[in-house]
């Protein structure tokens, strides 16, 4: 058990390079992503801009620094597919933001 | 994980049926602490997404303006108001932090006490660097009037929504710098290279425990890359 364990260990770690160039990446992701705000970017492109910076940063971290594409599948995909379940969920909550926002605005304002 | 029993497994989503359908171990290769951790780290998730999606929700069905986060998190330097400075320097703390603690699991694994030991010491400071400016920020909010109900700069909700979701991130960011301590210690005595027992348990001490350690100041780091892009940017 022991023995198959440090085999294990040696084998899984990786050249340093990787993790530097990752490293490198996150900083110039976070540098351009306070650059939307620096340069004060409005409406569609300044959210296109956000979510894309985002989800590659949150993915070379995942990938990477945690390792997930390293691992089997059993595990990545068990990580994975609740997060789905999540994006159900905001798509419900911005229907309701909605409909709360379009009741407010309703009765907030027309029978004062 | 290219241990020789593993690589004759197959890979892919075809691994993946095999995986669980082999009536044993379903998930290869991973020490079963290392499992929990990210099914924690999974519950975690699914925390911080209600909370994220609850601010959402409430910045998106108020009928006041939202406060310009811009504004509201820029610091004067030399008299001149520069948008969400601390924030930035805050989120290149934390991918520091990350980074070091990247580099602590591989030297660990490599069975390099000494590497492993200064870089867990260093994400650690990284990460009470962190903590001590959310404190600043915080106390500058609540000196100039950002209150759980009220704030002067707009909608109500934007005070409980900046205490809660931030307050929940830096509590997280504490916890993980109390274990980085804990564990540097852990690594500079050699707990890992002898096996000692552990304090709670009475399995051996391993390598594979900084790299779930670090498993959780990464989700750290994580859950920070959606609060700053969600919470300060939009």
């Amino acid at each position: 058990m022991e023995e198959t364990q440090k085999k294990e260990q040696t084998a899984s770690t990786h050249k340093i390079g990787i993790y530097l160039w990752i490293w490198g990446l996150l900083f110039v992701l976070s540098f351009f992503s306070y650059m939307v705000d620096w340069f004060a970017f409005q409406g569609l492109l300044r959210w296109t801009l956000i979510l894309i910076f985002m989800f590659l940063k949150a993915g070379l971290i995942m990938a990477f620094f945690m390792h997930l594409f390293w691992e089997r599948y059993a595990l990545v995909n068990v990580l994975l597919w609740p997060m789905t379940a999540i994006a159900c969920f905001i798509g419900l909550m911005v229907a309701e933001g909605k409909y709360t926002v379009f009741t407010r605005l309703l009765y907030f304002f027309t029978e004062g | 994980m290219s241990d020789n029993t593993l690589n004759n497994l197959p890979g892919g989503f075809k691994g993946m049926s095999s995986d669980f359908g082999s009536d044993q171990t379903a998930f290869k290769g991973v020490q079963w602490g290392k499992v929990m951790m990210w099914i924690f780290l999974l519950s975690d998730t699914f925390v911080f997404s209600c909370f994220l999606i609850s601010y959402m929700k409430g910045r998106a069905s108020t009928v006041v303006d939202w406060p310009n986060p811009s504004e509201v998190f820029a610091l004067h330097v030399g008299g001149v108001p520069v948008p969400l400075l601390l924030i930035a320097i805050m989120t290149f703390v934390l991918i520091t932090s990350s980074g070091t603690m990247a580099l602590a699991v591989k030297y660990g694994y490599e069975r390099n006490r000494k590497m492993c030991g200064w870089l867990i010491v260093a994400t650690a400071l990284g990460g009470l660097t962190f903590v001590g400016m959310q404190v600043f920020e915080w106390s500058k909010l609540i000196h100039e009037g950002v209150r759980p109900w009220e704030n002067p700069f707009g909608a109500k909700q934007f005070g409980s929504f900046f205490f809660m979701i931030t307050g929940f991130h830096g509590t997280h960011v504490s916890i993980g710098v109390i274990f980085l301590f804990i564990f540097a210690r852990k690594v500079f005595r050699g707990d890992f290279d002898t096996g000692k027992r552990g304090f709670f348990t009475t399995m051996k001490s391993d390598y594979v425990a900084i790299e779930i350690l670090g498993l959780y100041w990464h989700f750290v780091d994580l859950v920070w890359v959606f609060i700053f892009a969600f919470f300060y940017l939009w």
